[in-house]
């Protein structure tokens, strides 16, 4: 194989580049603002209640977080499982896992009830908690990765990738664990305790993870005019096709397994049949949208050579994977806890027995889009200041 | 003449200009607001200059003692500051303790600090609670129960 | 016992100027401060674990269309609604049940059932969530980030979260905008001496008294009798949480 030489990612139209940065930047701002409004007024402003206390703004933390992960596979493959069509993807591989990462985890403290108190967060641990587990987590993240990138773009230390890169495949793997085990140790509600969430969460990394790789690869391509050869679209798109399936197989055992079990049986009946808008989101976003057609966009003869079929199933792998991610986190909130097996609740003071109502309000979707915004603006910028991408993707 | 009568006032303007911050640094030092319980006292449950200058870690320390451990009546403690450094108006009533030129408010104001205490404590006196058995206002004498036992065999075992 | 904001006493005077620095309330240096406890003789001597507080509540007793517990914990903890149901604070719910079967109907109130085990307290990132000795399990809001995984974690939903800044707030309960907060069992009293909580007495005044309130590891307690005497259940006792709260003929 010939040298790979890199170069800082710069747009054929310079306007394009500083335009685009300009529309990120006045998305965050006004997903700043809706921060600022949410935490002035107090959370009764949201759709959040005591009854759905994690709401819109957790679909897209959770979601940029695990697709943060996930993002940095390509690298992984490159530099662990010695992948050679994978090595030069490696630097961007790492960027966009410190953006998505960065990206969600603002979103995440900016619903936080006391986000002026991340300070105690960082200094208090309960090592009993998965949520403190995670603070060290995420940040330790950005440590790895940001070491990962320096051992992938700095020849001095270029032998230590290999060890760096082991580290932090297992401390991605660690990451994603911790964020499905949010859920599988939650004994109280039925939709969640299940050891399977925290492998589950990991496969859903792998798939949304490449999905925005790919997706976010292809339009830097275009952007920078640089070319990217089928031989390697084709490997990612395989592999993007081996994943979703993969999700499909893991949200199948979590179903079937809840099938079995009487006690589930509510839960299940209100994802999978009667549970109105969560049904709706389970089987055409997550599973229609989200499973079927990426597979079919990705496998079918027709669209073999076809980008724009690449693009559109990555776009709609993150459609599902959001949709999947809003099912689990409000949908397992909305369903009512079953504290009294056996009875029916025919009054109650505190909506005891009924399915809880959740509607995102605007101030949420606008934090929510304003953290993806921001993992957007960071690979932009990190991948005009540094050399991140190849400066020719041919076979 | 008539110029140095001019620089003469210049400099007493001057001087004001000088002395005025000071003044008011002096006035703000012994600050104790009129028309509450602290402006006739001597001194606070420490010496003057001790509670100016750490107030806020004998209440960090009370703090968790009184939430964790459950130790009430402690020397340092937020709703002793407000009982008694809390002014009234002239109607009687009391004066939230961060209003502007009121106590708490007047120095965090003027060293632009911005204590988080008032999000969760209230900031008047707390005439609804009932003295002398609840919460802080802990009072040896009403350490017994009261009430009575109910009898609970009568009714059931009917 | 003096008032603390009465005149200064000349024994407070003696107690500054003498064992102020021998009994370790003095500053070693900025921000250094030993504990004040022991200095203090109007300090109480807090939690103990020799009680475990805990609560029996009998559902024949708790009668229809009753909210006197629930009003009387409103006003001990300042607890005020914005006419926001979804989002007002909760700390102890009436719930009628029927069962499936049979058609019996049962009433009870829920709240923080104060568990050995407490969920809440296993997932707070903080500390925040935390369980006195005596059993009483609270939230410290001076560490509370909110970020409200204690409320996902309650299987009895005990928990609310205040979604508006509030003012003039109760003596009894500080709590404020962002943080969680619960059923504290009226620790205020407990700590003051004084052992029946708020509902308790409410529901005795109703002529109800259907809560009993006391120490679960006093054997000559009120509360350890009607529990020898009488088969309690826990609510999701499957859950092996040990409530500190019980139920009669559920």
């Amino acid at each position: 194989m010939s040298k790979m030489y890199y170069r800082e990612l710069r747009c054929g139209v310079p306007v394009r580049f500083w335009m685009g940065l300009t529309l990120l930047g006045s998305i965050i701002a006004i997903g700043l603002g809706a921060a600022y409004y949410m935490e002035h007024n107090g959370h009764w402003v949201t759709g959040m209640s005591n009854q759905v206390v994690w709401g819109l703004p957790h679909v897209f933390a959770i979601f940029l977080i695990v697709a943060a992960s996930g993002a940095l596979n390509v690298a992984s493959i490159g530099s662990v499982f010695g992948g050679p069509m994978y090595k030069p993807l490696g630097r961007y591989s790492g960027l966009l896992a410190i953006g998505l990462l960065a990206g969600g985890l603002m979103v995440l403290l900016l619903d936080l009830g006391r986000p002026d108190r991340l300070i105690v967060a960082m200094t208090q641990y309960n090592f009993k908690s998965i949520f403190a587990w995670n603070v060290i987590l995420y940040t330790g993240f950005f440590a790895i990765v940001g070491v990962y990138l320096w051992t992938m773009m700095d020849r001095s230390v270029g032998k230590y990738n290999r060890p760096v890169g082991f580290a932090a495949f297992f401390w991605r793997i660690a990451l994603t664990t911790g964020t499905g085990s949010i859920f599988g140790f939650l004994v109280a509600r039925e939709a969640y305790d299940a050891a399977i969430m925290a492998p589950m969460f990991v496969i859903m990394s792998f798939s949304y993870g490449l999905a925005f790789f790919i997706m976010t690869l292809i339009t830097a391509y275009i952007w920078g005019d640089r070319e990217i050869g089928d031989l390697r679209l084709a490997r990612l798109k395989n592999l993007l096709g081996v994943f979703v399936g993969a999700v499909l197989y893991f949200v199948l055992a979590y179903n079937l397994t809840n099938l079995y079990i009487t006690q589930h049986h509510g839960i299940e009946r209100f994802i999978l049949l009667d549970g109105g808008v969560y049904t709706q989101m389970f089987w055409i976003g997550q599973i229609l949208v989200g499973s079927i057609l990426p597979l079919f966009l990705l496998y079918s003869p027709a669209f073999e050579k076809s980008r724009w079929a690449i693009v559109a199933a990555s776009v709609a792998v993150l459609i599902g994977g959001f949709f999947q991610i809003y099912v689990i986190v409000i949908g397992g909130q909305a369903y009512p806890m079953n504290l009294f097996p056996g009875k029916e609740v025919i009054e109650s003071g505190f909506f005891d027995g009924q399915v809880a109502d959740y509607a995102p309000t605007f101030p949420e979707a606008a934090l929510g889009i304003a953290g993806i915004a921001l993992s957007l603006a960071m690979v932009a910028v990190g991948a005009r200041v540094f050399k991140v991408f190849p400066e020719t993707l041919e076979d | 003449m008539r110029s140095s009568l001019i620089s003469n006032r210049r400099l007493i303007i001057l001087l004001a200009g000088l002395v005025t911050p000071a003044m008011q640094v002096l006035g703000e030092s012994a600050y104790v607001t009129e028309n509450s319980k602290a402006a006739s006292l001597e001194s606070c449950v420490a010496p003057t200059d001790d509670m100016r200058r750490n107030h806020m870690d004998f209440l960090r320390h009370g703090r968790d003692d009184t939430v964790r451990d459950g130790v009430r009546g402690l020397e340092y403690s937020l709703a002793g500051c407000i009982d008694c450094h809390a002014s009234t108006d002239a109607a009687g009533k009391a004066v939230s303790v961060v209003g502007k030129g009121e106590f708490c408010q007047a120095c965090h104001g003027y060293v632009a600090v911005s204590p988080a205490c008032f999000q969760c404590h209230r900031t008047t006196p707390d005439s609804t609670a009932e003295r002398g058995s609840l919460g802080y206002r802990f009072d040896a004498d009403s350490r017994h129960p009261i009430g009575r036992p109910v009898d609970r065999e009568t009714d059931h075992e009917q | 016992m003096s008032n603390k904001c009465g005149p200064p006493s000349t024994d407070r005077r003696r107690f500054i100027g003498g064992t102020l620095a021998a009994a370790g309330a003095m500053t070693l240096a900025p921000g250094v401060i030993l504990h004040a406890v022991a200095a203090n003789d109007k300090a109480t001597a807090g939690a103990s674990g020799e009680h475990r507080w805990g609560m029996v509540i009998d559902t024949d007793r708790c009668a229809d269309g009753c909210s006197a517990c629930v009003d009387a914990c409103n006003k001990e903890h300042g607890l005020e609604g914005q006419g926001r149901p979804a989002t007002d604070a909760v700390w102890i719910r009436p719930v009628k049940l029927k069962d499936r079967q049979t058609g019996h109907v049962n009433r009870l109130v829920m709240m923080c059932q104060h568990c050995e085990h407490p969920p809440c307290v296993d997932v707070c990132p903080t500390n925040a969530s935390f369980k006195r000795v005596d059993g009483v399990v609270l939230v410290d809001r001076h560490r509370c980030i909110g970020c409200r995984y204690c409320m996902m974690a309650c299987p009895y939903k005990a928990r609310s979260f205040v979604h508006e800044a509030l003012s003039n707030q109760s003596v009894n309960a500080p709590r404020g905008k962002g943080c969680v907060e619960s059923c504290t069992l009226c620790v205020h009293r407990i700590d003051a001496g004084v052992m029946r909580t708020a509902c308790q007495d409410a529901c005795e005044k109703e002529g109800h008294a259907a809560i009993v309130f006391g120490d679960l590891k006093d054997p000559k307690s009120e509360i350890r009798r009607v529990l020898k005497t009488h088969d309690s259940v826990q609510i999701r006792a499957d859950l092996e949480l040990n409530t500190g709260v019980r139920y009669l003929n559920l």
